[in-house]
């Protein structure tokens, strides 16, 4: 469905992606994860064909987007980062619109908007005013859009930033349906827990470089410990005791010095939890856990997802 | 494959209608009823100072007659003008309605050609019952003539519309805006001769006024109206115009099309 090498964009002087290669195969559901700036929608925008790459190749849907653009988008469902919706439209007006672009009759789109309505619920709200909508109900109309030209391909950059755990789990659900009924999934993100859930395979993205590549499961296991052991000291005076006390344990595991915090990567948390109560050490709080996608961030940027 | 300029902007004609009900009624007191202020105030009033002589006045036999096909050229540059100003920068920056578009198979220069043949209507209701409301007053001297000077307000208003454009879309501050109203608009509208023969402004700066595109408007509708058409001259206002639209449409597309890669 994708397939891109060496890809590059450059706004003036800045290069937002330095060359990277991805292959997303037909039906499944492909990540991005990367903090701010990282150059996911910039990727997110070429492959939407609205971006001229500017270096590399990039081929979607095996046609090049230089030349093969409008078939291309003909063909794409697109969910950007910031809304686009029509503030001066309602809600079904939006979706009318939008489907007359693709140059779908209109008895078609009308009976095509009815069905997405429904699919978001957002039916009784079809007469509204865009702008009387929560943020969670935009998020959703602007899938709903996407989703109007039927694409075989469906590009949602940042689908659920700014939305609460509830509307996320909505829409978490919404694009699972889709998946299940066939569409080919890419979604970027700076949520770890939601590329697990949704990604079948992703890239770890950081400052325009991919820097990790597989299954949420194989990245992990790759980069990262079975267990993670977090440890919490006081701070008793003006220096920071946890680079101190890191000198102490550093034979336990991988360390991680964090502002608040150590997390201490091995396969047992326990038994690192109690070789570090007998050195002495007494933190006052200390967690295990398993690892997770941020931790495989964390190990190859030596930065925290979410910052 | 790829879409055609007309099926294209014809596939945003939904989407212009929603545009229409939604302005029309504003347009109305901005096309008509602020024009028909000028021709009373200007034309009629102001006029009844003036001596109506044809050898002065480019061969209108009153100032009423004189000033009406400049004020309605004039007019189509300010139509044209306002609805690629804040309008553009809207569907830029402030309501993004142009990225949802070329997100879909349409492309830039479907988009210009679309919001162009939206001005185009605009231009054509305005400027079409403004002369026929000024019909019955006895300002035009022949049938034929003012069919042409219509034509001739559309170019220039067109005229006016693709540089604007292309200026909008590579504006990103509508501070722009009020430096284009002041330093550009306001000095052509009074200096074009649309007010008063451009003779009177010295050999200078009567260069300087023909060198406007407003100026060939003017003088195309003028002569049109008032019979007294020189169609060597005409020929030049004409070409002028239609190498300014050319031009402009160029300016536009490139402008949008590095605009939207760009925000
Ligand atoms: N049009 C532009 N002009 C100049 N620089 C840009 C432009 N678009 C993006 N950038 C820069 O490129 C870099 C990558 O931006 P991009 O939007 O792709 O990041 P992102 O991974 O989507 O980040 P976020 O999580 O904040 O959305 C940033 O440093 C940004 O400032
Ligand atoms: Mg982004």
């Amino acid at each position: 469905m994708i397939r891109a090498r060496g890809l590059r964009k450059s706004f003036g002087e800045f290069e937002a992606v330095k060359g990277i290669d991805v292959d997303v195969r037909r039906g499944e559901a492909f990540g991005f994860l990367g903090p701010n700036g990282a150059g996911k929608s910039s990727t997110m925008r070429m492959i939407a064909s609205v971006s001229p790459i500017s270096g590399g190749s990039l081929e979607i849907l095996g046609m090049d987007p230089a030349t093969d653009g409008p078939a291309i988008r003909g063909r794409l469902g697109v969910c950007p980062q910031e809304d686009t919706l029509d503030n001066e439209l309602n809600v079904r007006d939006n979706l009318y619109i939008y489907g007359r672009y693709f140059g779908i009759p209109k008895g078609e789109v009308n009976s095509r908007v009815d069905e997405l309505l429904e699919f978001v619920s957002l039916t009784e709200k079809s007469r509204s005013k865009v702008e009387d909508l929560s943020g969670g109900m935009k998020r959703r109309l602007t899938i709903a859009r996407s989703l109007v030209n039927n694409p075989d391909l469906l590009l949602l950059d940042e689908p659920t930033t700014g939305l609460d755990p509830q509307a996320r789990h909505v829409l978490w659900d919404q694009l699972f349906r889709l998946k299940q009924a066939g569409v080919t999934l890419v979604i970027t993100t700076h949520y770890m827990d939601e590329a697990e859930q949704l990604c079948d395979r992703l890239v770890v993205m950081d400052k325009g470089l991919i820097a990790a590549e597989g299954s949420p499961r194989q990245l992990i296991e790759e980069h990262s410990t079975r267990e993670v052991a977090e440890l919490r000291f006081a701070i008793t005076d003006e220096t920071n005791p946890h680079e101190a006390i890191a000198g102490k344990i550093e034979d336990l595991g991988r360390l991680e010095v964090l502002p608040d915090r150590i997390l201490v990567y091995s396969p047992d948390g326990e038994e690192v939890i109690a070789k570090v109560h007998e050195r002495g050490l007494d933190p006052i709080a200390v967690l295990v856990r398993r690892s997770t996608l941020e931790d495989v961030f964390l190990k190859l940027t030596g930065r925290t997802l979410v910052d | 494959m790829s879409l055609t300029l007309a099926a294209g902007a014809l596939r945003q004609t939904d989407y212009w209608w929603t545009v229409f009900k939604r302005t029309w009624k504003g347009g109305v007191i901005s096309s008509f009823v602020s024009p028909l202020f000028y021709v009373v105030a200007m034309g009629v009033l102001l006029g009844g100072f003036i001596e109506g002589d044809p050898a002065k006045l480019e061969g209108a036999t009153s100032y009423l007659a004189f000033i009406v096909p400049g004020l309605v050229a004039a007019h189509a540059m300010q139509i044209a003008v306002g609805e690629t100003t804040y309008p553009v920068m809207g569907a830029l920056k402030w309501h993004k309605t142009y990225y949802s578009m070329i997100a879909t198979p349409l492309e830039p220069r479907h988009l210009v050609a679309a919001n162009l043949m939206f001005v185009l209507f605009r231009l054509a209701t305005a400027c079409g019952v403004f002369m026929l409301v000024l019909a019955p007053f006895g300002v035009f001297e022949s049938w034929w003539g003012p069919f042409l000077a219509f034509g001739s307000q559309l170019l220039v208003g067109m005229a006016f519309a693709t540089l604007v454009y292309g200026f909008s879309t590579r504006l990103y501050s509508e501070q722009g805006f009020g430096v284009l109203f002041r330093l550009g608009v306001l000095p052509l509208t009074l200096f074009s001769g649309a007010f008063f023969p451009i003779t009177n402004l010295g050999p200078v700066l009567e260069w300087v006024a023909r060198l406007t595109p407003l100026w060939h408007g003017v003088n195309l509708s003028r002569m049109f109206c008032l019979d007294t058409v020189d169609w060597s001259t005409a020929a030049i206002n004409v070409a002028v115009l239609v190498v300014v639209i050319v031009v402009g449409w160029f300016w536009s597309v490139s402008g949008l099309e590095k605009r939207l890669d760009d925000r």
